[in-house]
């Protein structure tokens, strides 16, 4: 049986054109990264002058990697902390910004504006210097590494952004559930936690992995304010070697490749999410 | 200017909230440049990746396999690895391969910390705007670009001519986004020594030990800044809007 579309179509020859492809391929994360990898490799080996005793590049890697892997472990947990710590805090001011009270919710817009609005590294700085380094509660000084405060200071850009995409899922609700919970006689708190919220837990998955993906990459801002992440390592392990030029491109590429191969398959699955979830 | 001055300089006598900036030339001398840095940065980074991203998205839709794969590449390295750590791959990694050059009877290096934070910068945002410039481009119906090709145009005249047009209104959301990430990604060159606003401020509060009073100008600087962009690029979108097209 012919489809009705081709039968209107007009007998004439039309002129030859391949078919369009479109992003059909990506390349591939594992090769992409090793490729890249390799190259700054060879890149590096081609300027390094070495001599017998100096090491080659990808011998000083392999010998400080088991500190520089342990330095990326304290970055994903930096990261794993704040992201908790920004979350239960986000899921609380994203609620405010949904709020009734007028007042309320122009508070913890100022609040939400305030914190996605500064910079990431500002902002670190901001907690870095103003809380103190230990606090006195009921008398029993509770003393605050560095670490922990950078935690706090990345976890409030992960609130703002949290509670943004807390309340663009609510939002996104059709409002009719909200006159059916009613007419149910749903309470608002019981229309929010038993209704609302479960249904948005699938549409906040992905923009939620995608801040998570952020936080992770910018927990390196830390070496800056001085905690001993594995970008200070880095640096302190290229000190150890003698502070050779050539070595600070596998360095610094080695960091970038473990970063990369935690990421990216990241970025991967919320794609993946991202189309199956996909609001019609 | 000189009521401010004397304002804040009253405010620090009578309460102890430290304005340096305000009323001290030199480190208002120091701020200005801050800020003029940080413009600098801010403004060619914005324009490069736009540069950037529109070739590139130019490449990834092209039909030759050989012009998608480094741009695919690219978009994939460079939007999944930290830009701190891109900037100090750029600035100490290829900085130091690259060979020096004399000036003015001294070994400079090729190029400075302000250019290499250019460039990081300028990559870092044209990964995201390649992909934003895509979702754009797909968005535009298939039968424009065949009524351009009708017309006669050839694939880079209706790209620049039509379907760069239309695409752009389509993402100036996700752009104004990344672009507003951009101007927030700046401070990063703080860590490699650019006299940047950040930079500037710090020097000011650990010589006049107002930590505090300077963190709040600090971001507000960044909230103005931000506010400006923002508004700007509203009013783009404004203008730029099609009755009919794109909502």
């Amino acid at each position: 049986m012919k489809t009705a579309g081709s039968e209107q179509r007009l007998a004439v020859l039309l002129p030859y054109r391949p078919a369009p492809t479109r992003m059909s391929i990506r390349i591939g994360p594992l090769p992409a990264a090793i490729l890249c990898f390799c190259a700054v490799m060879a890149a590096s080996t081609a300027w390094a002058q070495t001599g017998p005793t100096m090491l080659s590049p990808l011998q000083v890697i392999v010998k400080w990697s088991p500190l520089l892997l342990r330095g990326f472990a304290f970055n994903i947990l930096i990261s794993l902390m704040a992201m908790l710590l920004g979350t239960i805090a986000g899921l609380g001011l994203g609620l405010a910004l949904l709020s009734e009270s007028r007042l309320l919710a122009a508070a913890s817009w100022l609040v939400t504006q305030f914190f996605r609005n500064a910079p990431w590294l500002v902002l670190l700085f901001f907690v870095m210097f103003l809380v103190p380094f230990q606090v006195t509660l009921f008398k029993t000084t509770i003393p605050l590494p560095d670490w922990i405060k950078a935690t706090v200071g990345f976890a409030l850009p992960v609130m703002a952004n949290v509670a943004e995409v807390v309340r663009g899922a609510v939002r996104s609700i059709p409002s009719t559930q909200w006159e059916a919970a009613e007419s149910l006689s749903f309470t608002r708190r019981q229309t929010m936690w038993l209704i609302m919220l479960p249904q948005c837990i699938k549409r906040m998955l992905p923009p939620w992995m995608n801040i998570y993906a952020i936080v992770a990459m910018s927990t390196v801002l830390a070496s800056i304010v001085g905690v001993s992440e594995m970008l200070t390592l880095t640096a302190q392990v290229h000190a150890a070697e003698g502070g050779r030029p050539e070595l600070f491109a596998p360095l610094y590429g080695f960091a970038l490749l473990c970063f990369f191969l935690y990421c990216y398959p990241i970025n991967i699955w919320t794609a993946r999410l991202e189309r199956r979830f996909r609001v019609r | 200017m000189q009521a401010i001055g004397d304002w804040f300089q009253r405010l620090y006598e009578t309460t102890g909230l430290n304005f340096s900036v305000f009323y001290d030339a030199y480190d208002w001398g120091r701020y200005v440049g801050g800020l003029k840095m940080t413009l600098l940065l801010s403004i060619t980074t914005i324009v490069l990746s736009l540069i950037i991203g529109a070739v590139g998205a130019l490449m990834q839709g092209s039909p030759s396999m050989l012009l998608r794969l480094p741009v695919n590449a690219f978009v994939v390295v460079f939007r999944n690895t930290p830009p701190l750590v891109q900037l100090f791959f750029f600035y100490f990694g290829l900085g130091t391969m690259l060979p020096a050059v004399e000036a003015a009877g001294m070994r400079v290096p090729l190029l400075s910390n302000v250019q290499w934070a250019i460039i990081s910068l300028s990559l870092f945002a044209a990964a995201f705007n390649v992909e934003i410039f895509r979702s754009g481009i797909e968005a535009v119906p298939r039968t424009t670009i065949e009524a351009a090709e009708a017309l006669g145009y050839t694939r880079l005249k209706a790209y620049v001519h039509i379907v760069l047009p239309l695409a752009i209104r389509v993402c100036l959301p996700a752009l104004n986004n990344n672009l507003v990430n951009l101007l927030k990604t700046t401070t990063l060159a703080y860590a490699i020594a650019v006299p940047e606003t950040l930079y500037a401020v710090k020097q000011i509060w650990s010589e006049s030990q107002n930590v505090f009073e300077m963190m709040v100008v600090l971001l507000a600087t960044y909230g103005i800044l931000v506010g400006i962009l923002v508004w700007l690029m509203h009013r783009w979108e404004r203008a730029m809007h099609i009755p009919g097209y794109a909502r």
